[in-house]
């Protein structure tokens, strides 16, 4: 066994202590009178923003075509994921230190499908806030999602939303890619590296 | 005015100047009265090279590479342009009402105009400073006297608004004013007009007896926030002007002084008749010794100082009762007087310090006084006479250069970064580069018309920005198109980064702007505020939600705590007032993004409306005189549905036992 995949593993454990403080999504919203853009910035337990105010903003922007209020105490989410990331540290770091071949290949398995989950959960998220329409709201527009891209950019109405990962985003890809590198290394006979 | 600047010239054997400048002004003339058919204005901006208008072209959505803060004279406020378009970026309400911002008539900026005569709205406002540090502009503060109710203001640069305002006691004309000094640890006032001390009812022929000329130093604290530390009782002349050293003349300041004749009637010809004037040279590092020394005479006094806190949205008043009060016969070194030809307006001081320019407004000759020779001649005791306890240093002694015969009427000098002086010639409207040390004139160019003051972004500093140079004129006649008897004073805007000076704009000004500062953009705009934390806001009557709304009566007083948030009011319905009612509606504007104030207006309300930035509270006070249910609004157009953003306050009868009930409509399911 390579004497490498032991650091890299923590490295990858210890990466994803950053979602505590970096968040992880970003949602821009473009128009004309918004020259600095409005930047949501969803992070593993709040909903933050460019500015103190963003949340506020993107709200009152959103209450003219009867979308829900995003109200960070109302989805659960923010409650459990600090844990499950929490867990995922805890267990790259024991994955590190007990060194199996298949603890490595279990982390990162385990991790691909969570983040596989998440992705799918915050796409029904934002289905859910596109779709679910305030019928007495001041501007109805027939036939027409407001549903933020996933992932991209998409026109809509008067703003251009552009959906990307954050720091925390790419630190996670990382974290996850240097998982596999860990299982890999893990998998090489260090006679090979030494000789 | 002509009969005195007649003899003045006369005596200077000058007629040979005379007789061509009448000559010029013949067919200056001439050509200006046929100017609507020989086409003269043309020529008037004949100057104008073909690459002036992109010199002043910001394009659109680009930033002015300088602010300029414009006093605005008998309009009390503030006007603040973009340098070089010349485009108007704000008005910054100071001394006077401001309807449209509701600054003087809501109740939390009422006490900022409140003074030892009770509340008055307006003032004359004339020099803006801005505060230095290390004799360089710095951005933090703009300060302004105001001339009529001796006053100086602070407006704060990261909020451009009024943040505080001092009353200067005995004092009859805040006019050289507030000059700052190198590190702003003082602001100045000294009195343009000469009145009894302590003030009180005698003989107006009395004057010489019983009238003084009180000049005072202002403390400004790390916060800004302004102090009277002493006042210096000096003989009743008319100080007109004043600013400090920088460098080796830190420590001083110097104040220009007319009517050193000391007349109270008829002054245009009788305080023009010495041959020279004083500029008061005080030295208030002493005054500080002195104070220190407890060598001060604790004054009676009666002022106002008030100021704005910007965490409860509010201004309070506080009124104070003494001032220490230094006297030069017990204070030897404190003040000296420089003999200074002709009725001296303007005193400016070259970025090194060295050199005080006494600009004689009725003199032939611009007087440049040295800083080292009044040094030297203090220290060797050249002294023509003593007046109240002031030595008046001989003339000769510390006179450092003149320049010669620059033109008619100086009143104001400025300096660029290379050495050169610019100084404003009212009476040939013109302004006059001349170099330093040398004294020679370097070159001319005309105003339109009637300077007064200028301006270099940096001018009156240790570093000045020479690249603009804006003449604030007097006179306006037909530079822009007629608006009837009144017209807007003109300003005109060059180009001094050259040999030669170039005229590239002109533009309306607001009110009459005397002095402006100018500041490179850089220096304030990271500093400026968007919004105001709605977390931060400790406003007494707040409501920093829409839970937090309610109305409550106590007796005959109603206190409506509003908010605001696009596009609605909490609450929009109200009922349970009554006819005779005190109604204070405290509107907390809940909206924290950049530029979405909310306004708000009710029918019948004997002030002005409210504009409530994002995060703060804003009191209008109603009194309901008549029954029936009266509409309320927002009147900054803030959103799609600004024009849904309204409500309804019900007025019953004074005897009613309607309860009081406030609502927010639910929407209808
Ligand atoms: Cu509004």
């Amino acid at each position: 066994m390579n004497k490498l995949a032991k650091p890299v593993m923590v490295l990858a454990s210890i990466l994803l202590v950053s979602l505590f403080f970096l968040p992880m999504w970003n949602i821009t919203l473009l128009a004309p009178q918004y020259p600095d853009g409005v930047e949501m910035h969803i992070y593993i337990n709040k909903i933050g923003g460019s500015s103190p105010g963003t949340l506020q903003n993107v709200n009152i922007l959103n209450h003219y075509i009867g979308m829900k209020k995003i109200e960070p105490d109302s989805i659960p989410e923010l409650k459990y994921m600090p844990s499950i990331i929490v867990f995922f540290i805890v267990f790259g770091l024991l994955t590190a230190v007990l060194n199996k071949k298949w603890l490595f290949a279990t982390w990162f398995i385990a991790f691909t499908l969570v983040l596989c989950i998440g992705l799918y959960d915050f796409y029904l998220w934002e289905y859910d806030y596109g779709h679910s329409l305030d019928a007495n709201a001041p501007m109805k527009f027939d036939d027409e999602s407001f549903q933020p891209p996933l992932i991209g950019r998409k026109v809509i109405l008067n703003f251009v939303a552009i959906s990307m990962p954050h720091i925390g985003g790419y630190l996670v890809a990382l974290s996850l890619s240097l998982s596999a590198v860990a299982f890999w290394l893990s998998t090489k006979n260090t006679k090979i590296i030494a000789s | 005015m002509k009969f005195i600047l007649t003899s003045n010239l006369y005596t200077m054997r000058s007629q040979t100047r005379i007789f061509v400048l009448a000559l010029a002004i013949m067919i200056g003339g001439l050509i200006y009265f046929n100017g609507c058919q020989t086409g003269a204005k043309q020529a008037a901006g004949g100057a104008l090279s073909a690459d002036a208008a992109s010199a002043v072209y910001v394009a659109p959505g680009e930033y002015d590479e300088f602010y300029g803060f414009m006093s605005g004279g008998f309009s009390g406020q503030v006007s603040v342009y973009g340098i070089p378009s010349g485009r108007l970026l704000k008005v910054i309400p100071v001394f006077s009402q401001d309807a449209e911002k509701g600054y003087g008539y809501n109740e939390e900026t009422k006490p900022l105009l409140n003074t030892s005569f009770g509340f008055i709205p307006w003032d004359d406002a004339h020099h803006p400073e801005l505060s230095q540090t290390k004799g360089e502009t710095d951005g933090r503060w703009l300060f302004i006297n105001g001339n009529n109710t001796p006053r100086i203001a602070r407006i704060d640069l990261t909020t451009f608004e009024t943040a505080e305002i001092i009353e200067i006691p005995n004092s009859g004309g805040n006019h050289s004013s507030p000059f700052t000094t190198e590190n702003t640890e003082y602001v100045v006032a000294g009195t343009r007009f000469g009145v009894p001390y302590p003030q009180k009812d005698v003989e107006i022929a009395s004057y010489a007896e019983n009238f003084k000329g009180m000049l005072t130093y202002v403390k400004v604290g790390a916060e800004g926030e302004m102090d009277i530390a002493f006042q210096v009782l000096l003989p009743a002349f008319d100080y007109d002007l004043a600013h400090s050293g920088k460098g080796n003349s830190h420590g001083w300041t110097f104040f220009t002084s007319y009517n050193t004749e000391q007349k109270h009637n008829l002054l245009e010809v009788n305080a023009s008749q010495n041959d020279k004037d004083f500029i008061a040279a005080v030295n208030w590092k002493k005054a500080e010794e002195y104070i220190a020394q407890g060598k001060f005479k604790e004054m009676p006094a009666n002022y106002c100082v008030n100021r704005y806190s910007e965490s409860t949205h509010m201004a309070t008043s506080e009124t104070k009762k003494t001032v220490k009060v230094l006297i030069p016969e017990e204070c030897p070194g404190l003040v000296y007087f420089l003999p200074t030809p002709k009725s001296p307006h303007g005193v400016d001081v070259d970025p090194t310090g060295e050199y005080i320019i006494g600009n004689g407004k009725l003199s032939a000759d611009l007087t440049v006084h040295s800083f080292t020779n009044m040094i030297k001649a203090i220290d060797n005791k050249d002294f023509e006479t003593t007046i109240a306890g002031v030595p008046v240093l001989k003339y000769e002694s510390v006179i450092g250069g003149t320049v010669v015969k620059p033109g008619l009427g100086p009143l104001h000098t400025e300096f660029d970064n290379n050495g050169n002086a610019y100084t404003t010639f009212f009476i040939s409207s013109e302004v006059v580069k001349w170099k330093l040390g040398t004294w020679e004139v370097l070159d001319r160019i005309p105003t339109y018309y009637s300077v007064g003051h200028l301006m270099i972004p940096g001018g009156d500093s240790r570093k000045p920005d020479g690249k603009y140079l804006i003449a604030l004129n007097k006179i306006t006649k037909d530079r822009y198109l007629p608006t009837g008897p009144e017209m807007n004073h003109s300003a005109q805007l060059y180009d001094i980064s050259g040999d030669k000076m170039k005229l590239l704009l002109d533009f309306p000004t607001i009110g009459e702007p005397h002095y402006a500062q100018g500041i490179a953009a850089s220096k304030i705009v990271s500093k400026s505020k968007k919004i105001y934390p709605i977390e931060e806001n400790k406003h007494p009557y707040r409501a920093l939600g829409e839970k937090e709304t309610k109305v409550v009566r106590e007796g005959n007083v109603v206190h409506v705590y509003m908010t605001t948030i696009r596009s609605h009011f909490a609450p929009d319905n109200i009922e349970g007032i009554k006819v005779g009612d005190k109604v204070y509606f405290h509107v907390t504007n809940l909206e924290q993004d950049f530029d979405v104030p909310h306004g708000f207006a009710v029918q019948g309300a004997q002030n002005a409306e409210l504009l409530i930035m994002p995060g703060q509270t804003e009191t209008m006070y109603w009194e309901p005189q008549r029954e029936g249910v009266f509409p309320f609004y927002c009147t900054d157009f803030c959103s799609a549905l600004h024009q849904e953003m309204q409500g309804y306050v019900r007025v019953s009868g004074k005897s009613s036992n309607l309860p009081l009930k406030w609502s927010l409509g639910e929407p209808e399911s």
